[in-house]
């Protein structure tokens, strides 16, 4: 192993159950000395959003990546969004759209200040790559407005009839070949080098085995992950600003190693509070977390011993267990077929197949649906596709409601009211289903 | 002309297009289906589809934009959360009510989360019929979102093909390109006859005739244009001291029909909107000669409206479509009307909202769900928002 971890005080096997978590942390540190450090490094930088996301391109170009939906997050974890998501609607912000702008938005008008304390630069350029949701496309808009900068639009046609078709590969390989690159070499001064690109390309594959590998280790029983509480840390780097880098190798090459050890030990997730204890349910989830309550909503599935096995919120920013790597040897094509399968990005029917597989292939008890408040992409639908993955698989499905963060739409007792009568209906069925 | 003839002739006009708009059953398309065997009517939704394709393949298009507040909403409720706007539930009410039972397919065009997601329901809800989510380019070169689009197109003519069980011939297009290319030119006429007299073609019967388009076949809306424009300009009708005002953001969830007289009650004389944008999505004639699949996509690229579903790649010309709204139609003011929980329209509106600022264009804002009862608020509203006009102007 070329790596050398180095935490003298920890014996070797805690060494390796921190080192993911270890390094994670370093690398998010980093990235975000890196943006906050642009304005004397002469750094450029790139926002751009998570599904869709060319980070290996962007990095092209030696632009550093920032994420308006991260920096989001971020301030919902940290319970400041609230804070900001008013501040927006005191500008002239309606109460009804997607929160995740008025984070953003808020944060602005308050000073842009990232996690580290230091103000964000303002970006040299908004590349309005997304896929699976419009609201991003006004949220650069109005980010443009602000900051009057370069904004280079990828569109991705949406995967209505559930496949990618030529034309769409075509029409998205044209645009990076005619606009995107071009704006790129143009806003950053540097010349785009295609072997460059299959570089970096060749490092997300590598990475993008491991986390597929991460993920369907939850087909174990105990499950050693959390598939979707835990999972949003294992995605952070390869969805974020550090696929195709070393670091994010290195990261999940860690993360695997860690899994694996914990599946030859018999264990389960690890939990804000240690390893969990014994696992009663496995679920599926579909829809993103609620981020200004997370550990409190987390805990409502730990202290019951519900586990997560699988959800479609850890595949906004790429499909990889479903057999996709970018690939090398066709570096633009792969881009567009990235952007295209994202999970937003797939019709509704392509969606409930994808949540039904997921109940039948980790043996799981059922669907809970996390329906956000602000998220047209992900909500409307939803309670027929909970129908639809009953109906399929013969498990119960429920649903709770929350926001991404927005803390005004988190109600704690209401939430878990649902979850423990959710969790007594899967008894119920267990034991029916023993009786007969 | 006798001026109670003419009055007769504006009144009955309006009484046929209220009479369609209210019919939830969709009886008149049923009709023209049951005339003759092997017809087919295929609806679409907001914001904007080629309707030449469905006309050129000897369908009608039918335009659907929700229930409205006559439609009791029972199924469509347990299919939406509340925090959605209402068009999509009462859409859904409408297919599993029986309402479109007649419709051979359905098109979604691609104006937000909502409706594509709709889309895919349908699918699942409704696997017999023919229905497709509509993409459009936004991206805007001919030959990158030109290309993208035409190949759409191609597509749609070739299913739309299969459906009738004909392929669909060039110059089928270009006939329904000419029909529909008149279709637009009276309602441009029409929307230029109320901005100059808003008071001879009031609003809701502007509004009441332009959806008669959404649901008749097209040679007969157009001779109902003619018609309207004929009567309307003949009647006289006392001008009232309203203000005029561009009414903006309602261009998916209709506003209930209440809403818009309401705005006239209160003192506004609406002289320009984007209601029911498919009516005069494209801004001019498209070409007849040449490839018409082509022609439909460079009108679509270069001389179609402006909305919140479509991106402008252009910082300085955000929101200078709705600036050039209010000085074409000599307006004073600019209403945003929106659906509650409505993204695209209301994202947009902040943007727009500073253009109109710098601008020196007065405003206000509200929202709306299709099946508002309540128009004191809004007329309260808009009254104060007329009367603070007249005062300003007056200064
Ligand atoms: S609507 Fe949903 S998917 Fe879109 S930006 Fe907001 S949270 Fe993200
Ligand atoms: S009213 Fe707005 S949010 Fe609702 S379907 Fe129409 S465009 Fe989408």
């Amino acid at each position: 192993m070329s790596r050398v971890i180095v935490t003298p005080k920890a014996a070797a096997k805690e060494v390796l159950k921190d080192a993911s978590m270890q390094k994670q942390k370093d690398m998010m540190a980093g990235h975000y000395d890196r943006l906050t450090s642009a304005p004397e490094t002469g750094a450029k930088v790139a926002s751009t959003f998570v599904p869709g996301n060319l980070n290996e391109l962007i990095m092209c170009f030696d632009l550093v990546n920032n994420l308006p939906e991260v920096n989001a997050i971020q301030s919902g974890l940290r319970r400041q969004s609230g804070g900001y998501v008013l501040e927006a609607e005191k500008i002239g912000h309606s109460e009804d759209v997607c929160t995740y702008v008025k984070s953003d938005v808020g944060m602005m008008a308050k000073g842009n200040i990232a996690p580290n304390g230091k103000k964000f630069p303002n970006p040299d350029v908004l590349l309005l790559s997304y896929t699976g949701c419009f609201t991003f496309m006004k949220w650069f808009e109005l980010l443009r407005e602000q900051y009057k900068c370069e904004t280079i639009m990828l569109h991705t046609p949406y995967m209505g009839d559930g496949k990618i078709t030529p034309n769409m590969v075509e029409y998205m390989v044209k645009q990076l070949k005619e606009e995107v690159i071009p704006k790129l070499e143009q806003v950053s001064g540097v010349k785009f080098d295609i072997d460059r690109l299959r570089e970096n390309l060749k490092k997300s594959v590598t990475a993008e085995e491991d986390l597929v590998w991460v993920l369907q280790s939850a087909k174990n029983k105990p499950s050693p992950i959390d598939a979707y509480f835990g999972g949003i840390y294992y995605i952070g780097p390869i969805f974020g600003a550090f696929r195709g880098t070393d670091d994010a190798i290195e990261y999940y090459k860690f993360l695997r190693e860690e899994v694996a050890e914990r599946i030859a030990e018999g264990k389960g997730p690890v939990t804000p509070d240690g390893d969990m204890g014994k696992e009663k349910y496995r679920l599926v989830v579909e829809g993103p977390p609620n981020y200004t309550n997370f550990r409190q909503f987390w805990k409502m599935f730990y202290d019951e011993g519900a586990v997560v096995v699988a959800s479609s919120y850890t595949k906004v920013g790429g499909v990889y267990d479903l057999g996709f790597r970018h690939n090398p040897d066709k570096p633009l094509e792969t881009l567009a077929e990235y952007c295209l399968g994202v999970y937003t990005n797939r019709s509704l029917p392509m969606r409930i197949d994808m949540l039904s597989n997921y109940i039948n292939e980790y043996e799981a008890d059922g669907l809970l649906i996390n329906s956000i408040k602000s998220c047209n992409s992900f909500s409307a639908g939803q309670l027929l596709m909970m129908r639809e993955v009953e109906k399929r698989t013969g498990k119960p499905a429920a649903f709770v409601e929350s926001d991404l963060v927005d803390p005004r739409y988190f109600s704690a007792a209401n939430i878990k009211n649902r979850l423990e009568s959710y969790l007594q209906m899967i008894e119920q069925k267990r034991a029916g289903s023993k009786a007969a | 002309m006798d001026a109670s003839l003419t009055r007769s002739a504006t009144a009955g006009i309006v009484a046929r297009a209220q009479d369609l708009f209210e019919d939830l059953s969709f009886n008149a398309a049923r009709e023209w289906k049951a005339a003759k065997p092997g017809r087919k009517v295929v609806g679409y939704m907001p914001i904007y589809v080629p309707r030449e394709i469905i006309h050129a393949a000897d369908m009608l298009p039918l335009g659907v934009v929700g229930g409205g507040d006559q439609l009791e909403v029972i199924h469509g409720d347990a299919y939406y959360q509340s925090y959605i706007c209402r068009i999509p539930r009462s859409t859904i009410e409408l297919g599993v009510s029986g309402r479109l039972d007649f419709v051979d397919g359905m098109l979604f065009p691609s104006i937000c989360d909502v409706i594509r997601n709709l889309s895919g329901m349908w699918k699942m809800m409704f696997p017999d019929v023919y229905s497709r989510y509509f993409d459009v380019p936004q991206n805007y070169r001919d030959e990158i979102g030109g290309n993208y689009y035409v190949n759409e197109l191609a597509e749609l003519r070739h299913d739309l093909g299969e459906l009738r069980g004909k392929p669909i011939t060039d110059d089928e297009l270009r006939h329904s390109i000419a029909v529909y290319n008149e279709n637009r030119k009276l309602v441009r006429e029409l929307y230029a006859f109320r901005a100059e007299r808003p008071w001879q073609a009031p609003a809701p019967e502007v509004y009441l005739v332009l959806r008669a388009g959404l649901v008749l076949p097209v040679e007969e809306h157009s001779a109902m244009l003619r018609d309207y424009l004929a009567a309307a300009r003949a009647e006289e009708r006392p001008m009232r001291d309203n203000c005029r005002i561009v009414l903006t953001g309602a261009f998916c969830e209709q506003p209930p029909l209440n809403l818009i007289k309401s705005l006239e009650l209160a003192g506004c004389y609406v002289v320009d909107d984007d209601l029911l944008l498919v009516t005069r999505w494209l801004t001019a004639d498209v070409p007849t000669d040449g490839d018409p699949l082509r022609n439909l996509a460079t009108s679509f690229l270069h001389q179609s409206e402006s909305t919140a579903a479509k991106y402008e790649p252009d910082q300085k010309e955000k929101g200078q479509h709705l600036v050039r709204a209010v000085k074409k139609s000599g307006a004073e003011g600019v209403i945003f009307a929106a659906p509650s929980f409505c993204d695209p329209a209301l994202l947009d509106r902040p943007m727009l909202q500073h253009v109109l600022k710098d601008a020196g264009i007065p405003f206000i804002a509200f929202k709306y769900a299709e099946n508002s009862g309540q128009m004191q608020p809004i007329r309260e509203q808009a009254g104060t928002f007329a009367d603070s006009i007249k005062l300003w102007s007056g200064a």
